[in-house]
């Protein structure tokens, strides 16, 4: 047992080469992003001599540049947390589009049950329902989100492992299904003004808080329990999980409610940030949410990847967009830039397939 | 007698529209016994094993495995009763390793209450792993390697292993060496002598005769879908010439004349 030093078949292995994590990989782009921001800060002519990640005009206790640090991780939260979900479902193998519109829509459906009554002493003017609807306890809301959210889950689940339906357009249908939901919701009127409780959800670093709660929990889940191996199994070999007895539709459709609830809860949080719930929220959030999770490493053809690499790439977008307010890139350069990052974490994710590494 | 029959067929029959691919097996497997099926491409050899295993549903015929009359309508079901195969295309998880691929389906656990968020229990996971290597034989550097980086033995040994350490009450392998160099055909094989030396039966699809009079007790050879003989390789005084000659059609055994 203790003797690895021979291989099958008259073959030999270099036992010192150690698998490099990928998520190493990620790590080192990131630190690399951060020392080039932090160079052009120094030599740009325009930025005088500004640093990006340091604290120079002793504005903080620490040496680094809090306010700066709190902004990129807040930045990133919300739609982190959709990266979580999105994810769990690209590792089976699947992609899920649907995301940013069920933001939009969970948002207004939670806060239309998450309205306070009386705003300055006068009637909510964004009230959508009666006097019932209002000051309820926040568990009314949110369990009411992540219903809603499971429920569109189990829909995008079910015609993915059931009708055999691809699940981009699976998801895409529901995409346009969800936008017009939201839109419906309230004719189309943001719904404000919610009850303080509500609002605490998304209040201050709370956002940062469910985030990096959320990710602790699933990378234990999906590193260490029967779900997180299957969800794997599945995207690994499809047919070879069906053959060891693994319920695979149904395994889906799981996976497919995880990551809507995950988005739902999305909604939720961004909408107690915001303290209003408009049918446009969550604009791009599903591209971003599988640009974090492609870029932290997670294989668009499935079964590789971790919850570790999708915090980490998220991290990596987060820096890049602040980095490029920093050097005072336009924004619509930074939608480009993000674009060709996009694109080049996927031929890494390509070369990185074919290579074995 | 009937007490030590573990699988039993009685005219098992199998047509693909027009096509008689299986005609009339009746075909019997004892308590221990290591039993190929020898035949030429098309022969009916693998449509056998595909009607056993549940793969696919039987025209006609019944299968008797363990005392009970079968019908599984997958090769879950026949696994679940005890069935294990190996097949010729390799059911692996590649970005898997060695210990998840072999528990894949049945894995160890721990917390149950938890339902489909309970941990597994990794660490009697892979002592259980270099158990059935170490029961099996198979040499592989490093159980936590992931299998896309095995090479082609090493993956059919990690599919035997898996077969072989689970105590299945009959273990069917179809042609588990075709693809396989010399050592590596090696290690399979004395995977089969181990399978032998504790007692499992197991039908062996393969081409190959040195492989067959080395491992097998007995030969069943198959020819345009009936079986053309029953040789009691052990006992009788068989070659490899008389084997071939039943294959090509030369002979046939004298309780089949007319069938083929």
């Amino acid at each position: 047992m203790s003797d690895t030093s021979h291989g099958t078949g008259g073959l030999t292995f270099d036992k010192t080469k150690k698998s490099w994590p990928s998520e190493l990989n990620v790590l080192l782009a990131l630190i690399i992003i951060i020392v080039i921001f932090e160079v052009l800060g120094q030599v740009l002519p325009y930025m005088n001599d500004q640093s990006f990640l340091f604290d120079t005009k002793d504005r903080f206790d620490s040496i680094f540049n809090e306010a700066r640090l709190k902004i990129i991780i807040l930045q990133v939260a919300i739609i982190g947390i959709i990266a979580l979900g999105v994810s769990q479902v690209i590792i089976t193998g699947g992609i899920d589009l649907s995301s940013g519109p069920l933001v939009a829509a969970t948002a207004m459906i939670a806060m239309s049950f998450g309205q306070t009554e009386l705003v300055n002493g006068f009637a909510n003017p964004k009230a959508l329902f009666g006097a019932w609807a209002m000051d309820l306890p926040v568990v009314v809301p949110v369990v009411i989100g992540l219903s809603f959210g499971a429920f569109i889950g189990a829909i995008n689940g079910t015609f993915v492992s059931y009708f055999k339906i691809p699940p981009f357009i699976a998801t895409l249908g529901m995409f346009l299904i969800c936008r017009g939901i939201a839109l419906w919701w309230s004719s189309g009127n943001p719904i404000s003004f919610p009850t303080a409780q509500f609002q605490a959800i998304g209040g201050g670093m709370m956002p940062v808080f469910w985030f990096l709660s959320l990710a602790v929990i699933f990378h234990i889940i999906m590193r260490y329990t029967v779900y997180g191996k299957h969800t794997y199994a599945i995207g690994s070999n499809e047919e070879a999980a069906r053959m060891s007895g693994i319920n695979v539709k149904r395994h889906k459709i799981m996976v497919y409610m995880i990551a809507a609830m995950l988005a739902a809860f999305a909604g939720i949080v961004l909408s107690a940030k915001a303290s209003t719930a408009q049918a446009g929220m969550g604009e791009f959030y599903e591209l971003f949410a599988i640009a974090m999770a492609v870029i932290g490493g997670i294989s668009l053809s499935g079964g590789r990847g971790s919850i570790i690499g999708t915090v980490l790439g998220a991290m990596v977008l987060g820096v890049i967009r602040s980095g490029f307010t920093y050097i005072k890139l336009d924004g619509s350069y930074q939608l480009m830039a993000m674009g060709g990052i996009i694109i080049a974490a996927v031929i890494l994710d390509q070369y990185r397939q074919r290579n074995k590494v | 007698m009937s007490e030590d029959i573990v699988l039993k067929t009685t005219d098992l029959t199998k047509h693909y529209g027009g096509v008689h691919a299986l005609e009339g097996a009746n075909f019997e497997l004892r308590k221990g016994e290591h039993v190929a099926i020898m035949g030429d491409n098309g022969a009916g050899k693998s449509t056998f094993v595909r009607q056993i295993t549940g793969v696919e549903q039987r025209t006609r015929g019944t299968v008797v495995f363990d005392g009970t009359e079968v019908n599984f309508f997958g090769p879950i079901e026949a696994r679940e009763s005890g069935i294990e195969t190996v097949f010729q295309t390799l059911a692996l998880a590649d970005h898997l390793d060695v210990p998840d691929n072999l528990f894949l389906g049945r894995e160890k656990t721990k917390w149950n209450w938890l339902g489909p968020f309970r941990f597994l229990d990794y660490k009697a996971m892979r002592q259980d792993t270099l158990a059935a290597l170490e029961k099996t034989g198979v040499k592989i550097p490093n159980i936590h390697n992931t299998i896309e980086k095995m090479s082609g033995g090493q993956r059919q040994c990690v599919a035997i292993a898996r077969t072989a350490s689970f105590h299945s009450k009959l273990t069917i392998m179809d042609e588990p060496t075709a693809a396989l160099g010399v050592q590596e055909t090696e290690q399979v094989e004395n995977i089969i002598r181990q399978l032998k030396a504790q007692g499992e039966p197991l039908i062996l699809v393969s081409h190959n005769m040195r492989q067959v009079f080395d491992l097998a007790d007995r030969i069943v050879v198959f020819r345009r879908g009936r079986i053309c003989a029953n040789l009691d390789i052990k006992t009788g005084d068989y070659t490899g010439e008389d084997v071939v000659s039943y294959i090509t059609g030369a002979k046939t055994g004298a309780e089949y004349e007319g069938a083929a």
